[in-house]
């Protein structure tokens, strides 16, 4: 009866074994400092669009992104086709004014993402294993907030670069659309940068993720509507330094200023800056903000228990 | 040399000394670090990791000064924490093959190491599914992982078995063991159960408050012990027989728990004069095994606060 007598030995040896090879030293190259901060950047940066990560993580940071791109997109294939009817000679949303334009979509991505790359370190303790290795604490601090703000970057920039490419498509003059494209990417930089680190800061604070999603969220569109308000009203009465300054205190609306002040972009607020000194006020606000950040955030992390 | 040397090594709290004048000496192999939450164990791993400073004595790990090389010996040594610290919605492959990257290997050698490190402590198939849904033995092989990845010289560990079921316990004191023994890696195990160190550790040292209460071979801890329990049966009154014949031949024995005589050895031929008059009775001997209580009897002889010179 082979069917019988072989089926002892089927069961009896499970189907893969593994031979224990005995335990194996490591004798190849340990990294420095700088390609180790290098791998936790890009794993942070990778991770904060969902990549490395759970499908169910990936699925918003990849819809934001293809929301972002998708009214580039149409203002992109309007440009091309119908320039000469609609008789364009630039683009028909300025490259500095589009973020105001998705200020919503950009505001949930980094609400999201934010805590997805700092809280969860701080909630789950795993802080404690990174700290335990060669990397700093203000290392770790400063490429977490990086990999956050490249990834901010990424989404805000990606559109302009579509609107650029479209444009050069179109015809339009190549030099002055790479000047307004390049003055757009600095913008881009600067709001990216402002952005993540206020998140990250909210979120340093805040160990519970869906609280500290709903504490971003809170402070970028809170913010960016009641400045939007007030400037509407000091234009409407006719105080334009009250909405000129009111614009200092939402990091969209000081981009956007800035932009004016700088690049001489198209005002995409009704109380742009006006005048160097409110325009050095606005250059002083960014450099406060980005560094304020930092500044907290490092703070913040000295507290952090080891 | 030393794998860990303390002098003097002090770290004052605002309201607490968590240590106090501490020297200590580790040498390679297993060593456990012994005593009652709150008498300074976390605190000296941290100041170990050159996380924390002393406020004052001095500290040298591997030879590196805890003070001024505190990256360098973070590179040397793996540390596994008490507390959870895994991530929920990650692998536990992803994780160590990323915590390798994180304590300088390349990413395809921090694969390779992460694979065989956790094919070591037993990780399967389950290695890639989220940590989330591990149970607590599973979590704690997660967290040996990691701590082995890069291959240190110097493991840390922070009370491996906390949590932990008795079959589980005894599996992971016997990874400790092995990767004292086995892979070389010199070990500084913590616990607050005073019992399992012994069974692991060659050298066992006792904090008390902050302070030193003793540190020597586990060995000697052993030899001052050496009593046996014995069972046996086949009469009613077999315990109080075998009794009676082991004090008449001169041997030490009072009755223990349960049915069971507690015999003090006073040399190797112990165990067969126990053996003999059991047979010689008519009885079944129905165990024999040796008892060491001596690591807490330090806390109990010696008296918490009375330090010993080491």
């Amino acid at each position: 009866m082979p069917a019988v007598s072989s089926q002892p030995e089927e069961s009896g040896l499970p189907a893969g074994v593994i031979h224990d090879l005995g335990y194996r030293p490591y004798g190849g190259p340990r990294l420095g400092e700088g390609p180790v901060a290098w791998a936790f950047f890009l794993t942070g940066l990778r991770n904060t669009y969902g990549l490395g990560r759970s499908a169910r993580s990936k699925a918003l940071p990849m819809i934001l992104l293809g929301l972002m791109l998708l009214p580039a997109l149409i203002l992109v294939g309007v440009l091309v086709q119908a320039k000469n009817l609609l008789d364009l000679d630039e683009q028909i949303v300025a490259y500095s004014t589009y973020p105001l334009t998705t200020q919503l979509l950009i505001s949930v991505f980094v609400a999201a993402q934010a805590p997805a790359l700092i809280s969860r370190d701080l909630r789950f303790r795993t802080i404690t294993l990174y700290l335990a290795r060669p990397m700093r604490r203000a290392v770790y601090v400063l490429v977490r907030l990086a990999s956050l703000t490249v990834a901010t970057f990424v989404l805000i920039a990606a559109p302009l670069l579509l609107m650029y490419l479209g444009g050069l498509l179109a015809d339009l003059p190549p030099g002055r659309e790479t000047g307004r494209f390049l003055g757009a990417v600095v913008g881009a930089i600067l709001l990216a940068a402002c952005l993540a680190g206020l998140a990250a800061l909210v979120a340093a604070f805040t160990v519970r993720r869906g609280l500290a999603v709903a504490a971003v969220i809170v402070v970028l569109l809170v913010s960016y509507t009641v400045v939007t308000t007030i400037q509407g009203i000091a234009v409407g009465s006719g105080h334009e330094v009250v909405g000129e300054v009111a614009g200092l205190f939402s990091p969209y609306t000081l981009i956007n200023g800035l932009q004016v002040f700088l690049f001489d972009s198209p005002d995409a607020t009704p109380t742009p800056p006006d005048g160097t000194a409110m325009g050095l006020l606005y250059v002083v606000a960014t450099a406060l903000t980005i560094l304020g950040a930092i500044g907290g955030l490092l703070l913040r992390y000295r507290r952090v228990e080891s | 040399m030393g794998v860990i040397e303390t002098v003097g090594l002090t770290k004052r709290y605002p309201r607490v000394t968590a240590l106090d004048h501490l020297d200590v000496t580790v040498t390679d192999g297993v060593t456990g670090l012994v005593g009652a939450n709150g008498a300074g164990k976390s605190t000296l791993i941290k100041i170990l990791l050159g996380l924390v400073p002393a406020t004052s004595g001095s500290a040298t790990v591997l030879g590196h000064d805890v003070a001024t090389e505190g990256g360098r010996i973070r590179s040397l040594v793996g540390y596994m924490p008490e507390h959870d610290c895994l991530p929920a919605d990650v692998s536990a492959s992803d994780l160590v093959v990323h915590l390798g990257q994180m304590s300088g290997l390349p990413y395809a050698a921090a694969r390779e190491r992460a694979s065989d490190v956790l094919r070591h402590v037993g990780l399967a198939e389950e290695r890639y599914r989220p940590i989330g849904g591990y149970s607590t033995g599973m979590k704690q092989r997660a967290k040996l992982a990691q701590a082995l990845v890069h291959d240190p010289r110097l493991v840390l560990l922070d009370e491996p078995t906390n949590g932990l079921d008795p079959s589980s316990r005894d599996d992971m004191l016997a990874l400790v063991r092995r990767i004292g023994r086995e892979f070389g890696i010199a070990v500084l195990v913590t616990s607050h159960l005073l019992g399992e160190l012994e069974r692991v550790s060659d050298h066992v040292v006792v904090l008390d408050g902050g302070r030193l209460l003793r540190s020597s071979a586990t060995t000697d801890f052993l030899h001052a012990t050496g009593s046996l329990l014995v069972e046996v049966q086949g009469r009613p009154d077999a315990d109080r027989l075998l009794g009676q014949a082991l004090v008449d031949a001169g041997l030490t024995a009072r009755p223990a728990e349960g049915t069971m005589i507690e015999v003090e050895v006073r040399d190797e031929t112990t165990p067969d004069v126990v053996r003999d008059l059991t047979v010689d009775l008519g009885l079944g001997l129905v165990r024999m095994q040796e008892r060491h209580h001596r690591i807490e009897d330090v806390f109990r002889d010696g008296g918490a606060g009375s330090v010993q010179p080491a």
